[in-house]
């Protein structure tokens, strides 16, 4: 399992342009594997963008990020792909489900430019849907789907490669304090099953929950306060 | 196989995506389909006309010889058949009557000939088909038509022309060569020309030469100069109907340019949202130019077996007036299938190739952006 290491990161959007910004400015921190760490923080913080910057969506501007021993914030864009596609697995704020497709459609659509065998995939994606209580509606269309069942959804197609680490942005910001609960519960399900875990989020639900290891807390753009453990 | 295998969940994808936005995609199938299937027409009937010429003409004479006075079309005297002496290669010459006729009935021309073969009494007459379409006559029928001196004479029907052959005999009426000159007046001992076989083709150049030497007022014309014209004034007409067919061309092209190149913010968001999921910017413009690629063959395809149906089943009803030719007595026939290799590939090269050009520039502009847009 890889440990990942931020040293120094900086994130400048708009570079020598007059409407210059830095989302993030000299972060350092080391997020432990089979844990899962909250990016906490008020809007603006710029938990996102270093989410995005450790899931290999974006580079950082200076700064080092490091996947084990690997320095993946160099990387050219066909190698950031490849490592994103087999290590990383996203679960975003808008669930970001493509609609007119049906939950199965959308579940197995991170696993198309692998190309495995197809009845193998139908098997992991029928599991997984079942595993999510979602196996009834892997034929309907996504944009029939409650919020908590998009957000289910979402989960099994991040889930889909079987990624070692998860990624959700913001994942509770479209749910009720209900379905909030339930989403931490199926967070615990995955520490379980040994995954590593990165979640933003500034709802209490989340970066109070017992299930949450580890929480950073951000401030325009630096780091407030370092790896607090929660537990 | 992984490749292939990726290449089949790329089409899979393109099939639901293409299913999901309907109504564009059917619209723009509709229009391009529409484009190829009035190019395609003009392209496989001119086509199939000039093959259809060829083929008529493989039997007709290789030379026609025609005196000239004053450098117009004058009677040629029987005699010349004898005065051109032998020919070396020439095996059969002979002299042909034929004429025009004015029918103020139907207001058209038709074309008089005298013909030894069928064996006419004077008073019967062969008639093509779109004379007898026209007239609304057939065989047993009387026909009359007025001779050069205001007299009428009316001809029994014996038979109508082949219908294989209406193409050049639709206006053709062969007559009794006493009732020609009847009709027209003409005195004996002269012919509206000489025709004369060649059976070795190479040579038709040279006895074209010897003619003009031994009868100086005479104009030999080669099978081939004829076959020429038809081949020239079939391609200009076919250029007339391209210039007319502009437009909608243009049309078609600002159409296909904004709804293929036009990428709809919904669009943009999904090849986001692929891109985040772990999608490569080449794995975005494999699946576009899939998209690309399938509607444009598969238009391409009903838009070309629409205009085969269209030319070969339906007589090319639509573009026909331009076409066919400018007399009165429209032809009617069935034109044998014929398709053109170039021409498909010249078509298929001017409507698939920059459709699928035109749908990856912009694909491309959007599926290089950072993927993580769609966290922003």
């Amino acid at each position: 399992m890889n440990r990942i290491t931020l040293n120094n990161v900086t994130k400048v959007f708009n570079q020598g342009r007059p409407n210059e910004y830095a989302a993030v400015r000299g972060v350092s921190l080391t997020i432990e594997p089979n844990r899962v760490t909250c990016l906490k923080g008020p809007s603006g913080s710029g938990k996102s963008t270093l989410l995005s910057m450790i899931g290999c969506l974006s580079r950082p501007t200076s700064g080092r990020i490091l996947l084990g021993e690997q320095m993946i914030s160099g990387l050219p864009e066909r190698f950031l792909t490849d490592i994103r596609r087999h290590t990383f697995g996203f679960i975003f704020q808008q669930f970001n489900l493509i609609s007119g497709l049906s939950v199965l459609e959308n579940v197995i659509l991170p696993a198309y430019p692998l190309a495995p065998d197809h009845r193998t995939l139908m098997k992991s994606a029928h599991e997984l849907l079942e595993r999510f209580e979602l196996g009834h509606k892997a034929e309907s269309p996504v944009q029939w789907l409650s919020g908590g069942e998009a957000q289910r959804a979402a989960i099994c197609r991040a889930l889909i490669n079987d990624p070692q680490i998860l990624i959700a942005d913001e994942p509770t910001a479209n749910l009720d304090t209900k379905l909030s609960h339930a989403f931490m519960g199926q967070i615990a399900q995955l520490r379980k099953l040994g995954k590593t875990i990165l979640i933003t989020s500034h709802d209490p639900v989340v970066f109070d929950s017992p299930v949450v290891d580890s929480v950073v807390e951000l401030q325009d753009g630096a780091v407030l306060q370092e790896a607090v453990d929660a537990a | 196989m992984n490749f292939i295998r990726r290449q089949r969940y790329l089409v899979d994808y393109i099939i639901s995506s293409m299913l999901r936005r309907k109504g564009k995609n059917l619209g723009l199938m509709l229009v391009y389909s529409l484009i190829v299937f009035m190019l395609a027409s003009v392209m496989l009937f001119t086509h199939a006309l000039k093959q259809e010429v060829g083929l008529l003409l493989h039997s007709s004479p290789e030379i026609i010889l025609q005196r000239m006075v004053a450098g117009r079309h004058d009677f040629i005297p029987a005699s010349y058949l004898e005065k051109m002496g032998r020919i070396r290669g020439v095996t059969s010459r002979k002299g042909r009557l034929w004429g025009y006729l004015y029918d103020p009935s139907v207001k058209a021309n038709y074309t008089l000939m005298v013909s030894d073969e069928q064996a006419l009494a004077a008073t019967e007459v062969i008639i093509g088909s779109a004379i007898a379409r026209a007239r609304g006559v057939v065989p047993g029928d009387y026909i009359s038509f007025r001779s050069f001196d205001g007299e009428t004479y009316s001809f029994q029907i014996k038979s109508l022309l082949d219908h294989e052959t209406e193409l050049v005999s639709a206006d053709l009426v062969l007559l009794n060569s006493k009732a020609y000159h009847a009709l027209f007046g003409m005195p004996e001992g002269v012919y509206t020309d000489i025709v004369l076989s060649v059976s070795n083709l190479r040579e038709v150049p040279k006895i074209a030469e010897k003619l003009s030497q031994r009868l100086p007022d005479t104009r030999p014309i080669l099978k081939q100069e004829i076959l020429r014209t038809y081949d020239a004034i079939f391609s200009w007409r076919q250029g007339i109907l391209f210039v007319l067919l502009a437009g909608a061309i243009m049309a078609f092209v600002i159409f296909a340019w904004d709804k293929a190149s036009g990428l709809s913010a919904e669009e943009k968001r999904e090849i986001g949202i692929l891109k985040s999921i772990g999608w490569e910017t080449s794995d975005v413009l494999h699946m576009k130019f899939w998209e690309g690629a399938l509607l444009s063959l598969l238009s391409f395809f009903i838009g070309y077996l629409l205009a085969y149906l269209h030319v070969f089943y339906a007589s090319a009803s639509l573009f026909e007036p331009v076409l066919k030719g400018w007399a009165v007595l429209y032809p009617q026939f069935q034109l044998s299938p014929s398709v053109d290799g170039l021409q498909v590939a010249t078509l298929f090269f001017f409507t698939v190739f920059p459709y699928v050009v035109a749908t990856i520039i912009p694909i491309w502009q959007v599926a290089v952006t950072d993927p993580d847009a769609v966290m922003r």
